[in-house]
C-alpha cells in the first residue's frame, strides 16, 4: 500500500444505505465500508442494484434512506467508469481530445489543455498500450481500443477512489488483461478500486474483496468466502422477488447480519 | 444576360437585396455552428419545435409593436422559445416523458396560440409574414439584431466550447467531475432560441431552422472533425443565401423558400457524391494498405 492508504478518513461508509426507484428499493438496506486502498468487486445477478450503488457512492442518486459518508473525500476525488452505452460513441473527438477531458479539473470549463497536459495525456495513453492514436477519431476504434482510451482518461482524472461500471463487458481478453494490470497498479499507488462485475471467475482471481449484492447485501468480505455456492444461489433467488404490491419495509424487519463491517 | 448582370447587378442595383444578402450571410454564421451541435446531440428536430414554439410570443410583441417589427418579435421570441424550452426540461426531468416528447406537445400548443394571436388583430399577409418571413423587407436595425446574434453566438460557443463538447459525448462524465452539465445545456438552447429569432424575420418561423439543420447535416457527410463540420455548416449556409437570392430575384419566386431549397439542393448532391455515397460504392478502388 501507498502512501494515499495511510492517510487517515479516506474510508467510504455506508450506513443502512437504501437507494429506491419509485420507491422500489434497487438497493436495499447496505451497511459496510470501502477500507482505503482496498480492492473490491460489487458482483450479483441482473437487477441486483450493482450500478445504482455505484451511482448513489459518486452522488448521481440520492440515498433514499440511511447515509453514505465518504470522510474527508467528496465526490470530486472520485473517478468514475460509466457503462459504455452511456457515452456517444460517433461524436466527432479525436482520441486525444477525449483523454485530455481526464484533467477537466485542473483545466476547468475553459482552460486550454497546456503542452504538460498534452505530455501527460501521451503518456496515459502510451499506458493502455495506445501509443500514436492520438489524432485517430473514437468513431473507428474498437470496443476494446475505446475501452482503453476510457481507462487512458481515469489515468488523467488521478482519482483517489475509482469506480467502474462493468469494465470489462463485451472486451477481449488482451485488453481485460491489460486494464486489470492497470487496475493492479492503482492499488499499489494505495488507491481505492471498486468495479461491478459479472464474471465470477474474474472476480475470484483478480479481487481480494467482494460485495456480493442481490438488493440486499448477501455478504461483503473476503472473495472466497462471499461468493460461496449458498451465497450464490440465494443472491439469484433474492434478485428475482420483485413484487409491484409489496408493503412498505417496516424497521427492523430486515435480517442485518450478513452485511459486516470490515473497515 | 451577362454574368455581372445575373450574379452582382442585383445586388449593386437594390439596397432590399445588399441587406438581405448580408442578413443571410450573418445568420450562416450563427444558425452552422448551432446546427452542427443541434444534431450532434441528436436534437434536429427539437430544433425544428422550438422554431414553431417561438411564434406566440412573436405574435405578442406583433401585436405590441402594432406590425412587424424584428426587435420587439424577437424579444417576444425569446421569451416564447426559453419558456417552452425549460418548461419541457423540467417536464422532461420530473415525468416519465422523453424531451422530445414533451417539446412536441409544448411546441404545438405555442403554435396554435401564435396563430390565434396573430389572426386575431392581424391580416392573412401579415400571419404569412410570420410564418414564411419577409427577408427582402430587413432594415437595418434587423440587420444590426442578426448581425448581433451571430456574433454573441460565436463568442459563446468559443468561450465554452469544451463543456459543450464534453456534455454532448459523455455527460456522465462531465457530472461526474462537477461540471454543471445543465447550466451549459441551457446556455445552448438560448443560443438556439436567439438564432431562431434572427433566422426568422428571413425565414420565417416554419423555415428558421432550416439554416440549422440542412447545412449540418450536409456538413456531417463532408467533414470528420467538430471545426471542419462547423465551416462546411458555415459555407452552406452562405451559398444557400447568395444562390438562393439571386436565383429567387431572377425567378420572381420568394426567397426564404428559395434559400431553403438551395441547402436542399446541396443537400441531395452530398448524398449522392459525399464521401459515404451511394455512386461512389459503384466504383471499385483498391483499398489501402494500413
Amino acid at each position: 500500500m501507498g502512501d494515499r492508504a495511510a492517510m487517515s478518513g479516506g474510508a467510504i461508509s455506508l450506513r443502512d444505505v437504501t437507494v429506491a426507484y419509485d420507491r422500489h428499493p434497487a438497493v436495499h438496506h447496505l451497511s459496510g465500508s470501502f477500507a482505503p486502498g482496498s480492492l473490491t468487486a460489487i458482483a450479483g445477478p441482473n437487477g441486483a442494484g450493482k450500478s445504482t450503488l455505484l451511482k448513489a457512492l459518486m452522488g448521481e442518486l440520492p440515498v433514499s434512506e440511511g447515509a453514505i459518508d465518504r470522510g474527508r473525500l467528496s465526490v470530486r476525488d472520485f473517478g468514475y467508469l460509466p457503462q459504455a452505452a452511456e457515452i456517444e460513441r460517433r461524436f466527432p473527438i479525436t482520441v486525444a481530445d477525449a483523454v485530455t477531458l481526464g484533467a477537466w479539473r485542473r483545466t476547468g470549463a475553459f482552460g486550454g489543455a497546456t503542452r504538460a497536459i498534452a505530455g501527460e495525456a501521451r503518456r496515459a495513453l502510451s499506458a493502455v498500450g495506445l501509443e500514436g492514436f492520438e489524432r485517430r477519431h473514437i468513431g473507428s476504434l474498437s470496443a476494446g481500443q475505446f475501452q482503453r482510451v476510457l481507462f487512458a482518461r481515469l489515468l488523467m482524472q488521478d482519482a483517489e477512489v475509482i469506480l467502474l461500471d462493468e469494465p470489462f463487458t463485451a472486451i477481449d481478453a488482451r485488453t481485460t488483461r491489460d486494464l486489470l494490470e492497470i487496475i493492479r497498479r492503482w492499488r499499489s499507488d494505495g488507491r481505492t478500486v471498486i468495479a461491478v462485475l459479472h464474471d465470477f471467475e474474474q472476480v475470484r482471481a483478480h479481487f481480494p474483496e467482494t460485495l456480493l449484492l442481490a438488493r440486499e447485501p448477501i455478504e461483503w468480505g473476503a472473495t472466497a468466502s462471499a461468493l460461496s455456492p449458498a451465497n450464490l444461489l440465494r443472491a439469484r433467488a433474492m434478485a428475482e422477488s420483485w413484487d409491484e404490491a409489496a408493503p412498505p419495509c417496516r424497521p427492523g424487519a430486515h435480517d442485518h447480519a450478513h452485511a459486516h463491517d470490515h473497515a | 444576360m451577362t454574368l455581372y448582370s445575373a450574379l452582382v447587378e442585383p445586388f449593386a442595383d437594390y439596397g432590399f437585396m445588399r441587406r438581405a444578402l448580408v442578413a443571410t450571410l450573418a445568420l450562416s454564421l450563427g444558425s452552422g455552428p448551432i446546427g452542427v451541435l443541434l444534431m450532434l446531440r441528436r436534437m434536429s428536430l427539437v430544433g425544428d419545435a422550438m422554431a414553431h414554439a417561438v411564434l406566440p410570443g412573436a405574435a405578442i410583441g406583433f401585436l405590441i409593436a402594432g406590425g412587424l417589427s424584428l426587435p420587439m418579435m424577437g424579444l417576444g421570441g425569446l421569451v416564447a422559445g426559453l419558456s417552452v424550452a425549460l418548461l419541457s426540461g423540467l417536464v422532461s426531468r420530473t415525468t416519465a416523458l422523453n424531451e422530445d416528447a414533451s417539446f412536441a406537445s409544448f411546441y404545438l400548443s405555442s403554435l396554435a396560440l401564435g396563430v390565434l394571436i396573430v389572426s386575431l388583430r392581424g391580416s392573412n399577409v401579415d400571419l404569412l409574414h410570420v410564418l414564411f418571413g419577409t427577408i427582402l423587407a430587413i432594415d437595418a436595425e434587423s440587420l444590426c439584431l442578426v448581425g448581433g446574434i451571430a456574433s454573441l453566438t460565436l463568442l459563446a460557443i468559443a468561450a465554452v466550447y469544451r463543456p459543450l463538447v464534453a456534455e454532448c459525448f459523455d455527460p456522465g462524465f462531465l457530472r461526474a467531475v462537477g461540471g454543471r452539465g445543465p447550466l451549459y445545456h441551457l446556455l445552448f438552447m438560448f443560443l438556439v432560441v436567439i438564432n431562431l429569432v434572427a433566422g426568422f424575420q428571413a425565414l420565417g418561423t416554419l423555415m428558421a431552422v432550416g439554416m440549422m439543420t440542412l447545412p449540418a447535416v450536409v456538413a456531417r457527410l463532408w467533414a470528420q472533425t467538430l471545426p471542419g463540420m462547423f465551416a462546411v455548416a458555415t459555407g452552406v449556409g452562405a451559398v444557400s443565401g447568395l444562390v438562393g437570392l439571386i436565383a429567387s430575384f431572377h425567378l420572381g419566386v420568394a426567397s426564404g423558400p428559395t434559400i431553403i431549397l438551395t441547402a436542399s439542393v446541396i443537400y441531395a448532391a452530398s448524398l449522392l457524391a459525399g464521401p459515404p455515397s451511394p455512386l461512389r460504392r459503384l466504383v471499385r478502388r483498391p483499398h489501402l494498405s494500413a
